[in-house]
C-alpha cells in the first residue's frame, strides 16, 4: 500500500475512533456508575443505556443495509467479516465470563480506552489486566485449537 | 464494590452518543470492510502485526483522544451529567480481576458490547445476539449479586 493510501487509512482511522470515543463519552458509557446503574435492575435502575445500545442499533441496521451492495471497502481490498453462525461453548463461557467483568468493574473495553485520559487509577488498573487478559486468552486459544 | 452513585436517567444524551457510536460503526463498515469491535481492535492491535494494524492502533488513539479533543474545542459540556462527573471503583483488586475477565472473556467470547452489540445484531447475526443475552444476564446477575447479596 502506498504512503498516501496509509495516510488516509490513518486520517480516516483517528477520525472514526474519536467519534466513536465522543459517543462513549456524551452516552454515558464511560461512566462506570452509570454502567453498573444500568446492570443493577434491583437498585436505582438507570435505563439510559438501553437507549445507547438502541441508537447505535438502529444506524447499524440501517446503514449496513443501506450499503450492503457496497463489492469493497473504499480503503481496504477486501472485507473480512465474521460468516460463522454457530453456538458453541467458547462463545457462551467467554460471553459470561465478560459479563463478569463488566459487572465487577463497569467497564468494557471501549469506555475503559475512552476513560484513560481522566487517569484515574482503577482505569489504569482495569485497562492494564485487560490487556494481559486479551494477550493470554489469545495464546491460550490458538493452542487449544 | 463501591457504594452505589445515584444517576440521572438521560435518555437523549444516551440515544445520541448511541447514533454517533452507530456512524463510527457504520464508517468502519464502509471504509474498512471490518467489525467496529473495540475488544477485536484492541487484541489485533497488540497481538498481530498484520495489514490492519495500522487502522487499529490509530483507532484507538482517537477513542483514548475524543475526552481530551472535547475538553481542547471547550465541548465537555457535552458529556456532563452523564460521563462528568465519573465515578471509577478504587479497588484495585477488583479492578484487575474486572479487566482479566473482560480480557479473557472478550477473546473466547469473539467480541464485546461493540462487536457482538452495535455490529453484531445490525448484522442480524444470531451468534452475536446469544452472545449479547449472554453477557447482559451475567452482568446483570453479577452486580445483583455484589449490591444485594454480598
Amino acid at each position: 500500500m502506498s504512503f498516501k493510501q496509509n495516510v488516509l487509512i490513518g486520517l480516516a482511522a483517528l477520525l472514526c475512533g474519536l467519534v466513536f470515543g465522543v459517543g462513549l463519552v456524551v452516552s454515558g458509557m464511560a461512566n462506570p456508575a452509570k454502567v453498573l446503574n444500568f446492570l443493577d435492575v434491583l437498585g436505582h435502575w438507570d435505563a439510559s443505556l438501553a437507549f445507547v445500545m438502541g441508537g447505535a442499533v438502529m444506524v447499524t441496521l440501517v446503514g449496513y443495509k443501506l450499503f450492503g451492495s457496497l463489492s469493497k471497502p473504499i480503503l481496504l481490498p477486501s472485507f473480512e467479516l465474521p460468516t460463522r453462525q454457530d453456538i458453541d461453548k467458547p462463545l457462551l463461557i467467554g460471553a459470561v465470563l465478560f459479563g463478569m467483568g463488566w459487572g465487577i468493574g463497569g467497564y468494557c473495553p471501549g469506555p475503559a480506552w475512552a476513560a484513560l485520559s481522566a487517569m484515574a487509577p482503577g482505569t489504569l488498573v482495569f485497562l492494564v489486566a485487560m490487556l494481559v487478559g486479551m494477550a493470554c486468552a489469545t495464546i491460550a486459544k490458538k493452542r487449544l485449537t | 464494590m463501591e457504594p452505589s452513585v445515584i444517576t440521572e436517567f438521560t435518555p437523549w444524551a444516551s440515544l445520541a452518543g448511541g447514533v454517533l457510536i452507530g456512524l463510527s460503526a457504520l464508517a468502519v463498515m464502509v471504509l474498512f470492510g471490518r467489525i467496529a469491535g473495540i475488544s477485536g481492535i484492541t487484541t489485533g492491535a497488540i497481538m498481530n502485526a498484520s495489514s490492519d494494524w495500522l487502522w487499529r492502533i490509530v483507532f484507538i488513539v482517537g477513542l483514548v483522544a475524543a475526552p481530551v479533543v472535547l475538553k481542547l474545542f471547550n465541548l465537555e459540556f457535552l458529556g456532563e451529567g452523564t460521563s462528568y462527573p465519573s465515578t471509577v471503583s478504587s479497588n484495585y483488586v477488583g479492578m484487575a480481576l474486572a479487566g482479566l475477565l473482560v480480557g479473557v472473556g472478550t477473546v473466547f467470547g469473539s467480541g464485546c458490547t461493540s462487536g457482538h452489540g452495535v455490529c453484531g445484531l445490525g448484522r442480524l447475526s444470531a451468534r452475536s445476539l446469544v452472545a449479547v443475552v449472554s453477557f447482559m444476564l451475567s452482568a446483570a446477575i453479577t452486580v445483583a449479586v455484589i449490591r444485594h447479596v454480598l
